[in-house]
């Protein structure tokens, strides 16, 4: 049997089976029983996420076929099985009726759910004596939240990516109640929990809405769909329904003004939690719902989010200059980052959304990277009090090294991995239409140099100088081997995706190629037949007129050199 | 075998079993255990199930069928709601079957009450003549009556049975109004015939008083805003398994009586009732959601939240028809499923002297009981609305009915609620879970393990919780196909010219 069919429910039932295996191990006081097993069904699940790259094309070549027929956008490893049946009078022969049972991944979501299944197993020794009590409930709890997490990568149906969405809050919040480092973990486990609770509500009701008019949950239905203009004539519902997605993603994100839970919620979350907090969801969710369902209102607003994400970069870079906690300054940083891939996907230029989504990985991978160094420190000298640190170079040298490279993939140092990204975003905003203004890339680009302010100041302060005073107290140790094993292929990975870029951007490509605007696409079909609408077709070299770009959203053309061909 | 006797066949089962219940009660001797006669409910209270499941058969087979005259229904509609019925008095007689132990607590009475009781809600939903649905009203009430004061020589208790009963009755006295006026706007008291009646009555006024006295009655007994007044009060003070069914099955019988009244006897005054309903649901909604925000009492607490559940159930009303009544069957269904699970939870926790009451007590209770707290923990997130619950899919299920008719206001209220409705849910989910800053005293105490039958019952809970979420396939084929079907009344019944 192809196990292509179902290798995402595979996926996605192992942590499952996992946290249910775990449910039911007895807890015994020091011992690691239940970090084995944890470790064990992430290593498990961690593996399956791996058949997806290496069969990738092949089923996408496979899903191509069929997608041609129905003029749905391709997905591989597709499974789809009716669930519950709902259906709407007025829609009956709709394809895909009522609530379904679908998955697939494409371009964008691929890597999302292999990172997924790389962070857990770190998340796992990240947590190996940093959680000695209640292991069981800490474990079941972060196998649900991936659960959770890899079910919003891969659903196609809006239904069940909404359950998805919905309970992914659910462990974190309690993970984040229980867990928390000090007493006001509580408050920010219901704030995390309001803050994306509330406006997630919202977001159902635009998803029933949508399902009244449609009569399908069904992702790529819909899609086909809403760029048909074929989802509801009510120009204004449409727009508040695209707020509402928009709101609830941002939200998650956090895109700069909706980020008052990022600080408490990172304050408090361990180690484990909080790599995989900020980011991936809100941002995919982005590009997969907001882009596919609203494609001219997320057009239209993109000006906005590309200021809101500018001044995002600023904001969080400022802020992380003048921390003194270590995990706010770190919560910060995130959010500068994330605002930089919100820049990127709202050019909808190819290289902004490639960019992007490449640098959403990345930012997992450097996030990751960071708050288990932190960690770490936290283990051994138990503040995250940067005035406390200092001097501790000399002290541990593999530790400093992986905190230097981790800080140098982050202000994107050319040949790792935040270059390219960063690279990539900074370019589609140049060419990108929607971001009208020159100034907001400018700004934006501002946000290089102060991470790279931020970062190595940080370093500086509890690396170098005159020994602090919590190491003059504590002699702490370097890395230790499990250690190692944590940081090891993080930082491989840095290097590894700042050289290697293509191998990743091959399918990324495929996704952010469909989603962009059409005067950006340097891909030959489309340029063959654009040629042939205009210039006839002798033209060898690739060319396309702005102005078609512009056309199609109702701008005045930009001022071109009419025979300049680049 | 005769129609009359298909209609009231579980009645009529449940009434024997109370009887007998009764009747042997003094049988046994004072200092031995009452535990049998629980069983001997348990048993009597599976026949009348296996009863409905023949009048299932019986309407498959012959559609819709009228006894006694008229006044009694059996359809796919009655059955769906006696099932619910009889499956919540199941489970809450087997969460109960411990809790009264001891010489004092009259275990008797209490199983051949709820036998009443369950008789009186299943009569509410398969009478279709508005006096009939009178005395189901009567005879489950007062049995509820009662069973709320069973913690006798607690002052609360005493409290809550007074209330519910000098409340309760004049609202009672509201619904006969209504059915007074009725009598006086169309000339009869059958559903069939007032639909007739208020088609070409000359008496618009009056008809509109008597929709408004019965929706007041009714909504009374579902704890609607702003009739609501009574609720916290009475549930605090009821001993926990009788909150668990009184909050849910005479709530059902009501929401049935409702659909029944609205949809069959005026839907040409859909559009005056519907306003109503919606001030109704929104009041209900935010009132007792915004009441639940300052409750540390939990008991009080889920009284509140169980006044916002009532909101979401009548958003449901204002829906077209049909979806209408799917979505309130389902609603009620899950919400029965969540909430009886939640106070057999409660039950065992706090046991029969309600040792733990406010959110303090039950901090960091999941350290003491594992499992009852993850129990807990589930209903909550079910109440909250989180997904594959069956309390989210009753939610989505009853907005997108909403929606779909074109009240979007409705539902982004009602979404934006169950938004304020998590922090008071979380604020518990958060307690049963965070280490206590005070260590209690009494960690020595073991905590005893719960007998088979409470096991049973809140398997049951947890299972239908999770089933009515992830795969409600088959609760929903049932609750779309529970459409109250309006006969033409019966021949005896003329409709005389109005004056």
């Amino acid at each position: 049997m192809n196990p292509d069919r179902f290798i995402l429910s595979q996926i996605l039932l192992t942590p499952l089976v996992g946290a249910a295996v775990l449910a039911c191990l007895p807890e015994r006081e020091g011992k690691k029983l239940h970090h084995v097993v944890a470790l064990a069904f992430t290593l498990l699940t961690f593996l399956f996420t791996l058949h997806l790259p290496y069969h990738f094309a092949s089923s996408m070549a496979a899903a191509q076929h069929a997608a041609d027929k129905f003029g749905t956008q391709p997905f591989a490893f597709e499974s789809f099985h009716p669930w519950i049946s709902l259906p709407l009078r007025e829609h009956p022969f709709v394809l895909a009726s009522g609530i379904n049972y679908h998955l697939g991944v494409d371009g964008l979501s691929m890597w999302l759910v292999v990172l997924t299944g790389l962070l857990a197993p770190l998340g796992v020794l990240a947590s190996w004596n940093a959680v000695a009590t209640r292991t069981r409930t800490f474990f079941v709890l972060f196998l649900l939240q991936q659960v959770a997490m890899i079910g919003i990568f891969i659903s196609l149906d809006l239904f069940l990516y909404y359950g998805f969405w919905e309970l992914s809050l659910v462990p974190m919040a309690l993970l984040i109640a229980i867990f928390g480092r000090t007493e006001g973990r509580r408050r920010a486990a219901i704030k995390y929990f309001l803050y994306a609770f509330i406006p997630s509500a919202i977001l159902l009701v635009a998803m029933i809405w949508l399902y009244t008019r449609t009569g399908t949950f069904d992702m790529p239905v819909l899609q086909v769909l809403a760029a048909g203009h074929g989802i509801s004539p009510n120009g204004h519902a449409l727009w508040l329904c695209s707020l509402a997605f928009l709101v609830a993603f941002a939200v998650k994100v956090p895109i700069f003004p909706l980020h008052g839970w990022l600080s408490d919620a990172i304050v408090e979350a361990p180690t484990a939690a909080v790599m995989v907090l900020a980011g991936k969801l809100g941002l995919y969710s982005i590009l997969r719902f907001s882009f596919g369902l609203f494609p001219e209102q997320s057009r239209h607003i993109a000006p906005l989010l590309i200021a809101l994400g500018a001044l995002g970069i600023v904001y969080g870079a400022l802020n992380a200059l003048i921390q003194d906690d270590l995990k706010k300054f770190a919560a910060f940083s995130t959010l500068s980052h994330v605002s930089f891939i919100a820049l990127g996907i709202f050019t909808f230029t190819v290289s902004g959304i490639d960019g992007g989504t490449y640098q959403i990985l990345n930012e997992s991978l450097i996030g990751a990277a960071l708050f288990i160094l932190l960690g770490l420190l936290y283990e051994r000298y138990g503040t995250y009090d940067m005035r406390d640190y200092g001097g501790l170079a000399a002290r541990h040298p593999w530790m400093v090294t992986s905190f230097v490279i981790m800080s140098l993939a982050a202000v994107g140092l050319p040949m790792m991995s935040g270059f390219v990204g960063e690279f990539l975003i900074l370019n589609g905003a140049m060419q990108s239409i929607a971001a009208h203004h020159i100034f907001w890339t400018v700004v934006a680009t501002s946000g290089v140099i102060f991470s790279a302010a931020y970062m190595l100041w940080m370093i500086q302060r509890v690396f170098y100088g005159a020994v602090g005073y919590r190491p003059s107290e504590i002699a702490g140790f370097d890395l230790t081997l499990r250690e190692h094993l944590e940081l090891c292929p993080l930082i491989a990975l840095f290097l590894i995706m700042g050289l290697l870029s293509p191998y990743w951007m091959k399918s990324i490509d495929t996704y952010a190629a469909a989603t962009a605007d059409k005067p950006a696409l340097f891909e030959p079909s489309h340029i063959r037949h654009v040629e042939t609408e205009t210039y006839g077709p002798t033209t060898a070299t690739p060319f396309v007129d702005p102005a078609l770009g512009a056309g199609a959203l109702g701008k005045p053309a930009p001022a071109t050199n009419p025979g300049a061909k680049y | 075998m005769s129609t009359n006797l298909v209609t009231l066949l579980p009645e009529l089962v449940l009434t024997i079993t109370g009887v007998i219940v009764m009747l042997a009660e003094p049988l046994i001797a004072p200092g031995r255990s009452r535990k049998p006669l629980g069983w001997v409910a348990i048993f009597g209270t599976l026949v009348a199930a296996i009863m409905i499941n023949g009048q299932r058969q019986f309407t498959n087979i012959h559609g819709a069928v009228q006894g006694f005259y008229g006044t009694l229904q059996v359809d796919t509609f009655s059955v769906f709601f006696h099932f619910l019925i009889a499956a919540i008095v199941i489970v809450t007689l087997l969460g109960s079957l411990d809790y009264f132990e001891g010489p004092t607590t009259h275990a008797g009475e209490y199983f051949a009450l709820i036998c009443f009781g369950a008789t009186g809600m299943m009569l509410m939903t398969s009478s279709v003549e508005l006096l009939m649905v009178f005395i189901g009203l009567e005879i489950s009430s007062i049995s509820t009556y009662i069973l709320a004061g069973f913690r006798k020589g607690q002052a609360t208790a005493s409290e809550s049975s007074l209330k519910y009963f000098l409340l309760g009755s004049f609202a009672t006295a509201f619904f006969l109004y209504g059915i007074a006026l009725c009598f006086g706007a169309t000339g009869s008291t059958s559903i069939a015939a007032i639909a007739q009646g208020f088609a070409t009555t000359q008496m618009p006024l009056m008809a509109w008083l008597a929709l408004a006295m019965v929706i007041i009655g009714l909504g009374f007994k579902v704890s609607a805003a702003p009739f609501h007044v009574w609720t916290p009060d009475v549930y605090q003070g009821a001993p926990a398994p009788v909150v668990g069914l009184m909050s849910t099955a005479p709530k059902a019988a009501a929401f049935a009586v409702l659909l029944r009244f609205l949809f069959n006897a005026a839907p040409m005054f859909r559009d005056h009732w519907i306003t109503l309903i919606q001030i109704l649901a929104v009041l209900s909604m935010c009132l007792g959601n915004l009441g639940a925000l300052r409750q540390r009492d939990v008991k009080r607490m889920l009284a509140y939240s169980s006044i916002a559940h009532a909101g979401y159930i009548l958003v449901a009303y204002a829906a077209f028809p049909q979806e209408a009544v799917a979505a309130v069957c389902f609603y009620t269904a899950s919400y029965a499923a969540m909430n009886v699970g939640a106070f057999l939870v409660i039950t065992q926790l706090t046991g029969f002297n309600e040792s733990a009451r406010t959110l303090d007590d039950y901090t960091g209770m999941a350290l003491r009981r594992p499992v009852l707290s993850a129990l807990l923990g589930l209903f909550l997130l079910s109440q909250i609305g989180i997904p594959f619950t069956g309390g989210f899919f009753g939610k989505f299920y009853v907005f997108t009915a909403a929606i779909h008719s074109g009240y979007t206001t409705l539902a982004i209220i009602g979404l934006a609620n169950s938004g304020i409705a998590c922090f008071y849910y979380l604020r518990l989910l958060a307690a049963l879970y965070t280490r206590p800053v005070t260590e209690p005293p009494t960690e020595a105490a073991p905590a005893q393990a719960f007998s088979p039958a409470i096991g049973v019952a809140l398997a049951a809970t947890a299972i239908a919780t999770l089933m009515l979420g992830i795969f409600p396939n088959q609760v929903l084929h049932l609750a779309q196909r529970a459409t109250p079907i309006n006969m033409p009344p019966a021949a005896m019944v003329s409709v005389p010219p109005a004056p």
